[in-house]
């Protein structure tokens, strides 16, 4: 087994997709000779030439419905919108038209398109380079919402998005491109879509995050571990659809429930999973549903330490962990 | 299996009832549902059904004495069944005081308040509020949690601290509860498993009103000695108008009356054109549904009227829940009308006669004479002219409504014969001046006498 960093998961399972099917293709912003603004589709136009690595103009939302065109052509178009702050001018091809083809058609056309983006802040990218926008999406039936937080899960749920007939929307958590690492088989896998992962079993509290906060759930379950605390870390994977009854499973052992999310607080993702819970565990809870999240600030502040002040973080986690543990 | 009764908790806030009478004895067949006995709380008198068939085996709660609700009353299951034996003594202290009912004064408040207090220093810190996974692990393991010291925040009983009692119970650390503690089989509004462990759950909250008059000191009344007579013992419900009418009239509110003679004319009319169209439906029309009607109207634009006195200020309420003042044998019951502004004639008509037969026949829920702004009593049923009742605290003012009967007026100069009554506002003359209380007069009179809807 190869170690690799998040974005060469990535890299990769594009560079076998495009080599195992020919309708394959890669569309986005400077992500043919570039190799993209983060280097993800670094060498495919090299191997796979210009026609299935295209640069596109600096237009969101024309990637998006040159996208759902070749969807609807029977190719399959792995979008790339450079940062997910930039997918906002592409919101009425995806929600209105992407997520509604297949029941506006009343199933004869579908619409099998990815659409890859980096979201999220910690990197000093301020307002235009920091936003988590899987809430917006989430919410609009129609439309598949990924985002994993390891190489493994990246490369194995990249490949079922492309597989899936359905628009998928794959987001990255572009702080852990590098910082995370981990084991990616050398053999042919997938991740389904759907499942959630339980990243780590415990006992005493169920945190439910996603991406980069999955990541930093762990480090602080690691943390906690060391006085006694047994937390288990749901990394949901996919946020649409969500899996209840991973959700379900986990709360009713544990009976207490914290849920992180790197979005702003009010009407996060996160705030879904804490309805689920409250719905469908009200009678196994110990204590209240607890959120951590962003402020609900416009953005993801430049400055150095207001971005820590809004950045839930492992020690914040830890904290959290702790305050509901003693609950 | 013998099914256990157990003191129902009869509202919100009525944490305990006395059982005034037993409709069945020891030894009776009593089917399911059936009414099995009578409960008083200071609020109500009401019937509780039998939870299930069979034969009452045990009466363990006499006549007259007062529980917590959630306490086992009886047993009912078939002949010769084993029973569980109320005899250690420790009874006592769950079912409040013994069966002193009829000798004196009764003492149904601090009774339960010392076994409550036993129970608390018994235990643990328990803060009283408990977790639905702790509830339901309450439920499913019969758990007294007293028993079960809470390591949470502020002594909070948590997950973990019943998962380690459950296993120390099951090495035999400790007992199990008493059978006549353990929760009775049954749903509502039988006696039912929720509602004894809700009180055991949460055994801190205090009556919400004390029976006995503690804080406005009535001069004391002794029994005449010497004098024939007899002497009717005092019902709960006695006992509790006295204290309010007590506190309301010389510890509370300096009350002013003002009376207005009302032409119900228009009303009459209306009343007999209608009443058949609402009988088709159902509904049985009276005045008294004009007469909240009117008073709505009066009420909105009168708004000091559907307050309350507090040390911050005048609170005006929004909601205009106004009570209707209903003769019962023992005495004087308030049901009340929630949210009138809401309803229009015939939902009115619909709920004051609801209210009535249902405070008539004892099936009054406690919470169904709580939270009035207002109140209206009509004793002008019982013959009288005018009155100056007495305010029902803690509103600040109530309409009376007297006799209607044809009475000579002068109109236009001209003597005619016309339907009229006599109506009457008493008002707390701390929050409305006279002008405001005429004003709500003249309002309740200008619907009236220009009914038409």
């Amino acid at each position: 087994m190869a170690q690799m960093t998040l974005i060469q998961a990535i890299t990769q399972a594009m560079d076998e997709e495009l080599a195992r099917d020919p309708r394959v293709f890669i569309t986005g912003e400077d992500v043919g000779k570039r190799g993209g603004v983060f280097r993800a589709t670094m060498g495919l136009i090299e191997k796979y030439g210009p026609e299935r690595v295209v640069d596109s103009p600096l237009a969101e939302l024309s990637i998006v419905a040159i996208g759902i065109g070749a969807a609807l052509a029977d190719l399959r178009p792995i979008c790339e919108i450079q940062f997910a702050d930039f997918i906002h001018p592409a919101f009425n091809q995806i929600a209105n038209e992407a997520a509604r083809f297949y029941y506006r058609s009343n199933g004869q056309w579908r619409v099998p398109m990815v659409i890859r983006s980096p979201y999220g802040g910690g990197i000093s990218g301020a307002l235009y380079h920091s936003q988590s926008v899987e809430a917006f999406f989430a919410h609009v039936p129609g439309l598949k919402v990924v985002i994993p937080s390891t190489p493994y899960d990246a490369k194995g749920l990249l490949k079922s998005a492309v597989r899936d007939p359905n628009p998928v929307l794959f987001f990255e958590p572009k702080k852990g491109y590098r910082a995370i690492k981990g084991d990616v088989p050398e053999e042919e896998y997938i991740v389904p879509i759907g499942p959630a992962r339980i990243a780590r079993e415990g006992e005493d509290i169920s945190v439910f995050a996603y991406g980069m906060m999955a990541y930093y759930a762990e480090i602080a379950a690691e943390q906690v571990a060391q006085e006694g605390i047994s937390a288990e870390v749901v990394d949901l994977r996919t946020l649409a659809p969500v899996d209840r009854d991973a959700i379900r499973n986990s709360v009713m052992k544990t009976g207490k429930a914290l849920v992180v999310y790197e979005d702003n607080l009010t009407l996060g993702y996160g705030a879904e999973i804490a309805a689920i819970i409250a719905d469908e565990c009200f009678e196994y809870m110990d204590g209240p549903v607890k959120r951590l999240a962003g402020p609900d600030v416009p953005g993801v502040p430049f400055s150095h330490p207001m971005q820590d002040f809004f950045m839930p973080n492992p020690n914040k986690i830890a904290d959290a962990i702790r305050d509901l543990v003693a609950y | 299996m013998a099914t256990k009764v157990i003191m129902p908790q009869l509202g919100e806030s009525v944490v305990e009832g006395t059982v005034s009478r037993w409709l069945k004895r020891e030894g009776d067949t009593v089917n399911e549902y059936e009414a099995l006995l009578e409960v008083s709380t200071d609020k109500v008198d009401t019937e509780v059904p039998s939870p299930a068939s069979g034969t009452v085996l045990k009466i363990y709660v006499e006549e007259g004495e007062t529980v917590q609700a959630g306490v086992l009353l009886a047993v009912i299951g078939e002949p010769g069944e084993p029973i569980p034996e109320a005899d250690e003594g420790g009874t006592q202290d769950h079912h409040g005081h013994g069966g002193n009912g009829s000798k004196q004064e009764p003492q149904p408040v601090a009774a339960p308040a010392k076994a409550m207090a036993t129970a608390q220093s018994s235990g643990s810190g328990y803060t009283g509020h408990i977790t639905p996974v702790v509830a339901r692990m309450v439920a499913e393991h019969n758990i007294d949690l007293s028993q079960i010291k809470g390591t949470g925040r502020g002594g909070r009983i948590t997950k973990k601290d019943v998962l380690a009692y459950l296993k120390q119970r099951e090495q035999g650390d400790v007992q199990d509860l008493p059978p006549w503690e353990q929760p009775g089989d049954g749903e509502l509004f039988k006696p039912t498993d929720s509602f004894a462990v809700q009180t055991k759950a949460q055994p801190a909250p205090p009556p919400a009103k004390p029976v006995a008059p503690a804080a406005s000191p009535a001069p004391p009344s002794p029994t005449p000695q010497g004098t024939p007579g007899e002497l009717v013992q005092l019902s709960n419900i006695r006992r509790a108008i006295a204290e309010h009418m007590v506190r309301s009239k010389l510890h509370t509110s300096p009350h002013v009356s003002t009376i207005f003679e009302i032409d119900m004319g228009a009303v009459l009319d209306h009343y007999h054109a209608t009443k058949p169209i609402f009988a088709k439906q159902g509904v049985r029309l009276t005045l008294t549904a004009y007469f909240m009607a009117a008073s709505v109207v009066a009420l909105r634009e009168n708004p000091y009227i559907n307050s309350q006195w507090t040390d911050e200020g005048i609170y005006l309420h929004h909601a205009m829940n106004i009570g209707m003042a209903v003769a019962i044998p023992d005495g004087l019951i308030v049901p009340v009308i929630k949210n009138a502004q809401d309803l229009n004639l015939m939902g009115l008509a619909r709920a004051v006669t609801d209210l009535a037969e249902r405070a008539r026949n004892k099936q009054l829920h406690p919470d169904e004479v709580q939270g009035g702004t207002f109140t209206i009593t009509n004793h002008g049923v019982s013959g009288s002219l005018f009155a100056t009742p007495i305010i029902n605290q803690p509103q600040v003012a109530i309409l009376g409504i007297g006799k209607l009967e044809k009475r000579v007026k002068v109109i236009n100069d001209a003597i005619a014969i016309r339907p009229m009554l006599y109506a009457s506002l008493t008002f707390d003359h701390r929050v409305i001046d006279g002008a405001t209380g005429d004003a709500f007069m003249a309002s309740f009179q200008r619907v009236l006498e220009n009914w038409r809807e």
